[in-house]
């Protein structure tokens, strides 16, 4: 009963994320560049038809061997799985750098080793950093561009979403009490256990987690005062722990409740079986993460080839394996090819899901960077 | 002195195999400490519409996080420079009066070398292990009935990370005062003796003048030393970036807050002043002492 109940939510609320996604949806524009004739310059191929199909481009990706992918986590929406499927379905080595960096730094490693063999091929970026880079991404449309809404991509193929995720609370019940309301986090049973995924004026997820309790406290995503001011009571509780989480500190205890992106929250059921995610309700907060590839990328078919992976239904659904919303999830529902069991496993949530503005975010931005290390000092 | 005439007659631009000697040096400093530091100093003042001094203004505006920042950085280092220090050289005392070549001099000696270098995550690991919220102390203490307030001290820069800095700090003294300390004869000691001096006599008169200049010297390395300590303030403080070092590295690598590049320069650029400022007070304190110590 309770089961089904939660079944039905998750649906009413994956069909609001998808209404908020098809908002203001025109028709798709597939403007794919110009065919070449003749030889192939992978580094300027705009579409899979550039290379003569997708089977020359998996020749010449193959032919190169190799792929340089950065701050991609092994746990993070699934990486992992999906490093190790590309790797065994072509052949191609993946060098996985950095894999806890910033998105801030796979733009600054990008120049850094520019012309060198070691620069990373592929992004995956905050939305924030890769609208100030966009000038360091080649443009690239995926065979499946049509079946990706027009707003989660840039018209030209510059940058592209990948995937979404719901701002959630994970939080073990072998140690905590189940929370229902911000305010629970505030009682004493939750003494120095309640930890954010990172510094919130430096790490994209934290600034989303204050973001998402702004919104539980009854303020918006732009205007965080409220989120802001939660933390600050909860420090004065002696409830804020002020450590960075990871799988690790989770799995060992010492962070038993953590504020961080569900797609990140949900994996780690899998070896804590107490660990349960949770999203307050009326404060569902969905960001999506950019892909793109480096212009200057020294690997450029196998870098296309990973996009074309990464939005195949193969890629899109190893995504919601882990518990990512896949930016293709509408298409593949209505043609069939999603992985059911997957959705079905997506936390459950109430409430239409807000999807932050760039304006929300730079309001965001400057109020945290004035009142965060106040709040919490 | 015989060839001081010869030199001069030679005039100052002759080629040289000593100059040729200093060719590494000159290139290492050149490549390790001049190039970094005009990248920063030029950084600092560097904006989108070419020079600013809005990077440096910006960190001195009205409740900046900033100063903040800046004031905690200074108490840290200043307070475990002066505990380590005074610490550091009781300890150096003790070992110098051990038996040269025993066994306890050589572990003690041995072991600071070890425990100077002892910092980053590896340290920060080991008080977490120990003293964090699940951490074994805080565990057996808790079984004990003893609470220590759910082990979040241990991430406060002015309780936790004054500990841990402690760590290596008092080590570190041990080693660069030992020398100082051993340099003392016994025969000082003796020779105040027979003129009537008590013990006080001759730490006040002797002892302590000679050891007073590697003493503020050492302190001041000691200081600098926490100032720019980064990684072990970084494995243990994630929030609020309560330290200069981590206030930089917030510039550099936020994915929120961008294009703070030049900013995170401008902070370097008064940390390379309050480094200056402590050599000016080095300078200053040696060449009093060494003066008086001349007379």
């Amino acid at each position: 009963m309770n089961r089904s109940l939660t079944r039905r939510l998750t649906g009413v609320a994956v069909i609001g994320l998808a209404a908020a996604t098809f908002a203001a949806c025109s028709a798709p524009s597939s403007s794919s560049g110009s065919s070449t004739s003749g030889s192939v310059n992978a580094a300027s191929a705009k579409s899979a038809a550039d290379f003569g199909g997708m089977d020359a481009l998996v020749a010449a990706a193959k032919k190169e061997g190799k792929l340089n992918v950065i701050a991609l986590p092994p746990n993070w929406a699934n990486y992992g799985e999906i490093i190790s499927g590309f790797e065994s379905k072509y052949g191609i080595k993946i060098t996985s750098d950095q894999p806890d960096g910033s998105s801030a730094d796979e733009i600054s490693t990008a120049q850094r080793l520019k012309g060198q063999s070691t620069a990373p091929d592929v992004f995956d970026l905050g939305t924030a950093v890769a609208m100030a880079n966009t000038s360091m991404f080649a443009p690239y449309e995926v065979s499946t561009w049509s079946d990706i809404p027009a707003e989660r991509k840039d018209a030209n193929g510059v940058w592209v979403n990948d995937y979404a995720g719901y701002m959630s609370v994970g939080y073990d019940s072998s140690k905590v009490p189940a929370p229902t309301s911000m305010a629970d986090l505030l009682k004493p049973a939750f003494k120095g256990k309640v930890a954010l995924n990172g510094d919130p004026t430096q790490a994209g997820a934290a600034f989303a987690g204050v973001q998402m309790v702004s919104l539980a406290e009854g303020g918006t995503a732009g205007d965080i005062a409220k989120g802001v001011d939660f933390f600050k009571q909860l420090k004065a509780a002696g409830n804020f722990l002020p450590v960075d989480p990871t799988e690790a500190t989770i799995t060992s205890g010492q962070t038993p409740v953590v504020f961080d992106w569900a797609y990140n929250n949900a994996p780690i059921s899998k070896q804590l079986t107490s660990w349960k995610v949770w999203i307050p309700d009326n404060a569902v907060l969905a960001s999506y993460y950019i892909q793109a590839i480096n212009k200057d990328a020294p690997h450029p078919a196998a870098a296309r080839l990973w996009e074309e992976y990464l939005y195949s239904t193969e890629g899109q659904n190893l995504f919601l394996k882990g518990a990512a919303f896949p930016v293709e999830y509408d298409a593949m529902k209505s043609a069939g090819t999603l992985d059911a069991t997957a959705a079905a496993a997506l936390p459950a949530v109430t409430g239409t899901p807000v999807v932050p503005s760039q304006s929300d975010n730079d309001q965001a931005t400057a109020y945290l960077k004035a009142n965060w290390a106040k709040a919490i000092g | 002195m015989a060839d001081a005439p010869r030199g001069r007659a030679l005039g100052g631009l002759r080629p040289s195999g000593a100059l040729l000697g200093v060719v590494p040096f000159f290139a290492y400093t050149t490549v390790f400490l001049l190039i970094p530091t005009l990248v920063v100093v030029i950084g600092a003042f560097v904006g989108t519409g070419g020079f600013t001094l809005d990077n440096v203004t910006g960190l001195f505006s009205a409740g900046s996080a900033y100063v903040t920042a800046l004031e905690q950085s200074i108490v840290l280092s200043a307070v475990t420079a002066l505990i380590g220090a005074l610490v550091g050289a009781v300890l150096a005392y003790a070992v110098s009066t051990a038996k040269p070549g025993g066994v306890v001099k050589r572990f003690v000696t041995s072991l600071s070398g070890v425990l100077a270098q002892f910092g980053g995550v590896a340290l920060a690991f080991a008080f977490l292990a120990t003293f964090g919220g699940v951490g074994y102390m805080t565990k057996v203490l808790n079984d004990l009935g003893v609470s220590t307030g759910s082990g979040l001290w241990i991430y406060e820069w002015n309780k936790g990370l004054m500990l841990v800095y402690l760590y290596f700090q008092i080590p570190l003294m041990l080693i660069v005062f030992l020398p100082a300390v051993e340099g003392l004869r016994p025969q000082w000691r003796e020779a105040t003796e027979t003129l009537g001096g008590t013990t006080w006599t001759y730490w006040r008169r002797v002892a302590g003048p000679i050891l007073f200049p590697p003493f503020v010297g050492a302190t001041l390395l000691l200081f600098t030393n926490a100032f720019s300590a980064y990684a072990t303030a970084k494995a243990i403080v994630t929030q609020g970036a309560p330290l200069v070092p981590l206030q930089i590295d917030g510039a550099l690598t936020s994915e929120v807050l961008l294009g703070q590049a030049n900013v995170g320069r401008a902070m370097a650029m008064t940390m390379v002043v309050v480094v200056a400022v402590v050599m000016v007070i080095y300078a200053w304190v040696d060449r009093r002492a060494s003066r008086w110590l001349a007379r």
